[in-house]
């Protein structure tokens, strides 16, 4: 396998040193720093980003030494990408506003989205409660307490019916946060979609199913690893022929973020586990330029601006060079990383909420700025619960404003060439190669995850982070500094009568279907994870029939066994 | 004499998979000279009732980020009452709505933790707590 060829960054010099100096520079230093410096000494001996990530005091042309702008910067729409996948970008197409909810049962969530398209948003994007995204039904036992609080409650086809009422599936794009039991709810989605008429092969929309990312962070896996991957794979192999303009996958960095990652570990852990997935489908068989253009990435927007930025232009030319170097491929869309934003959860403070709303504003500009394809900007409230409609419409008016009143979508990549974001592209690129590196030589991104190795270097960026905030050398506003007495937001409550409703229609569910259909599709099922077809259409096959979300992971669980993580603190 | 360390058992109840916190708070009070036994993910009421007898803590610590504590702190304390640890000291870290605090501190929850809480408080509180006799 090739290596990659980059050399062209240059480990970060000292803090307060501006990198190789040219004499211009030197002259100024002298002249014009010194002085100064003498009269008015720096506020810290130390500037870093958010992950503690040095930053010089100037950024000059001696920081792009060896740095080509025809092949390392190129122009829009072609590659590398480092100024953004299409030559026109936001002059042509604005980013899709595409706001995460999902609450309460299916009912409750279908007149969210309802009420969120009437208000301009240009696509949907589902939140599943933890008993759904662990495959456990409503009314499983260890869904006691947790039915619908982060999420909507799906169990059954029944349920996705009501959840996508009125809503056409040809013309609205879906995004599904769901990785375990991704393929159950994705044929579950696929079921509406053909009851309602809507043409598999033109439908478009995106499905997580990053199940990597959940045992490095968010943890939400049911099966070991290697059965997991098959189920991915089988997902891959049957978009490819039946949904070419669905993405079959949104290799995801943003949970990565979430759990303490470093910017630098975000984007290296994301790009390799996108290297997994492509070489674990290239061993079943697919073609690279088959199957490439239907992957996705799905990245955190977090607080320091131009590290955001950075490592969002340093995504598109590290997947270009895995793309044509690593794996051979011809297809330009197959070159192409396509991204979605999601501004960080983790940096919203419960303290003086309505500060999140700055937050948000600066952390989505940097999306955008970054080069975006779609866009979601948190409420003001989420440090406390899901957010109200209240909060939900602020949020989703702060990308109307970035996109139609800041001028910054009149031209293609603004900050293309400035000296500071294009020497920290180039840092945070290669600091990401090292990574990459690391984990090839472990064996791949499964043997690393299985060794805890990202989860250790995370678990120590984030205890690093959390000990620069108690030492206040982060300043969080609002929380270890500018501290003010509040009164209680008002916040959305989710109460138990919704896991009581989802109890009595799956009581319904199970009297009304055909029992001994839905248990002859569930053998078949059990009986094809046994061996090695592509477990899609049993699926598909078991969740017509009604049977439920539980039955048919419990189905394949009884073939795949239950993973249990070693815990690392 | 050395004075005897004192044992926390730090537990992630519920479905939820988010541990970030519960991590970062098992290695502070590790680091503040604590023994601190993790239980991983995904443990019943159960499980951590069980666990807190086995290993004799002084403190439980909850992380609970997912809307489930009404429902699950009360099943906690309850079953430490009836195994006959109604002394341990049992904190909640996490987003627990404001108005959902004082049914918690009926219900026997010595302390909530809410987000943006420095480690060093809550190393604080659990000294001075357990330091006091009950």
């Amino acid at each position: 396998m090739n290596q990659p060829t980059d050399s062209k960054a240059k480990p970060p010099a000292a803090a307060g040193n501006s990198g190789k100096a040219s004499t211009a520079v030197t002259d100024w230093e002298k002249r014009i720093l010194e002085p100064t410096l003498a009269k008015s000494p720096e506020r810290q001996k130390e500037f870093t980003t958010t992950s503690l990530y040095p930053i010089r005091r100037l950024y000059t042309e001696a920081d792009l030494d060896g740095w080509d702008p025809a092949s390392d910067l190129s122009l829009p729409g072609e590659p590398p990408y480092t100024r953004g996948i299409h030559a026109s970008m936001y002059r042509s197409r604005l980013w899709t506003m595409r706001q995460f909810a999902g609450f309460g049962t299916a009912e409750d969530t279908n007149q969210r989205f309802r009420y969120l398209l009437a208000h301009g948003q240009t696509g949907l994007s589902t939140a599943f409660d933890l008993p759904t995204l662990m495959g456990y039904d409503s009314d499983h036992p260890l869904s006691e307490g947790e039915v619908g609080k982060c999420g909507v409650a799906i169990s059954s086809l029944d349920d996705m019916e009501v959840l996508f009422d009125q809503i056409p599936l040809i013309d609205v794009t879906t995004s599904m946060t769901i990785n375990s039991p991704a393929a159950v709810v994705w044929a579950m989605y696929l079921a509406v979609a053909e009851k309602q008429g809507a043409d598999w092969k033109r439908i478009s929309g995106t499905l997580q199913n990053d199940i990597l990312k959940e045992y490095i962070a968010q943890k939400e896996y049911i099966y070991p690893p290697e059965p997991s991957m098959r189920i991915v794979i089988d997902t891959f192999e049957f978009g490819v022929k039946q949904t070419p303009k669905f993405n079959v996958i949104s290799i995801s960095g943003y949970h990565i973020r979430e759990a303490g990652s470093t910017a630098i570990q975000e984007l290296a852990f994301t790009l390799r586990d996108g290297m997994e997935y492509v070489e674990w489908a290239l061993r079943r068989g697919l073609k690279i330029d088959e199957f490439a253009p239907q992957l996705s990435f799905f990245f955190n927007a977090h607080n320091d601006f131009f590290e955001e930025i950075a490592k969002y232009r340093a995504a598109r030319r590290i997947w270009y060079k895995a793309m044509t170097e690593r794996y051979k491929a011809q297809n330009p869309r197959s070159w192409a990383l396509r991204f979605h934003t999601q501004t960080a959860g983790c940096s919203l403070t419960a303290q003086q909420p309505m500060n999140n709303v700055v937050r948000t504003a600066v952390q989505a500009l940097a999306g955008v700025l970054g080069g975006t394809q779609s866009l979601h900007t948190n409420s003001l409230d989420e440090a406390w619960a899901l957010p109200t409609e209240f909060a939900a419409t602020i949020a989703l008016r702060t990308q109307q404003i970035l996109a139609h009143e800041t001028g910054v979508t009149n031209t293609v990549d603004p900050l293309g060439g400035s000296y500071f974001v294009e020497a920290l592209t180039n840092e945070v690129e290669q600091a990401a190669w090292d990574y990459v590196r690391r984990i090839d030589a472990m064996g791949g991104m499964v043997v690393a995850i299985e060794n805890g190795y990202p989860q250790r270097e995370i678990a120590e960026a984030s205890y690093r982070y959390q000990m620069a905030v108690d030492k206040k050398e982060k300043i969080i506003v609002g929380v270890n500094d500018y501290v003010t007495a509040e009164k209680p937001l008002e916040i959305l409550q989710i109460d138990e009568t919704v896991a009581h409703r989802q109890a009595a229609r799956l009581n319904k569910l199970r009297a009304d279907r055909s029992s001994a259909e839905v248990e002859r599709r569930l053998n078949a099922l059990r009986r094809a994870a046994e061996g090695s077809e592509n477990l899609m259409p049993f699926i598909y096959d078991a969740v017509k029939a009604y049977a439920t979300l539980g039955e048919v992971c419990e189905a394949m669980r009884t073939v795949f066994g239950a993973y249990e993580e070693v815990a690392i603190t | 004499m050395p004075e005897k360390r004192i044992r926390v058992l730090i537990a992630k109840p519920g479905l939820d998979g988010h541990d970030r916190g519960a991590k970062v708070i098992a290695r502070a009070l590790r680091d503040a000279g604590m023994e601190v036994i993790y239980t991983g993910l995904r443990q019943t009421p159960e499980m951590i009732a069980s666990a807190a007898v086995q290993e004799d803590v002084d403190v439980i610590g909850l992380s609970i980020l997912s809307g489930a504590h009404n429902t699950l702190c009360p099943q906690l304390m309850k079953l430490l009452h009836e195994k006959g640890m109604q002394d341990v000291t049992v904190l909640v870290g996490g987003i627990i709505p404001e108005a959902d605090i004082p049914g918690l501190k009926q219900a026997g929850i010595a302390e909530i933790f809410l987000p943006g809480t420095s480690t060093q408080d809550i190393i604080d509180f659990i000294h001075k707590r357990v330091a006091q006799p009950r």
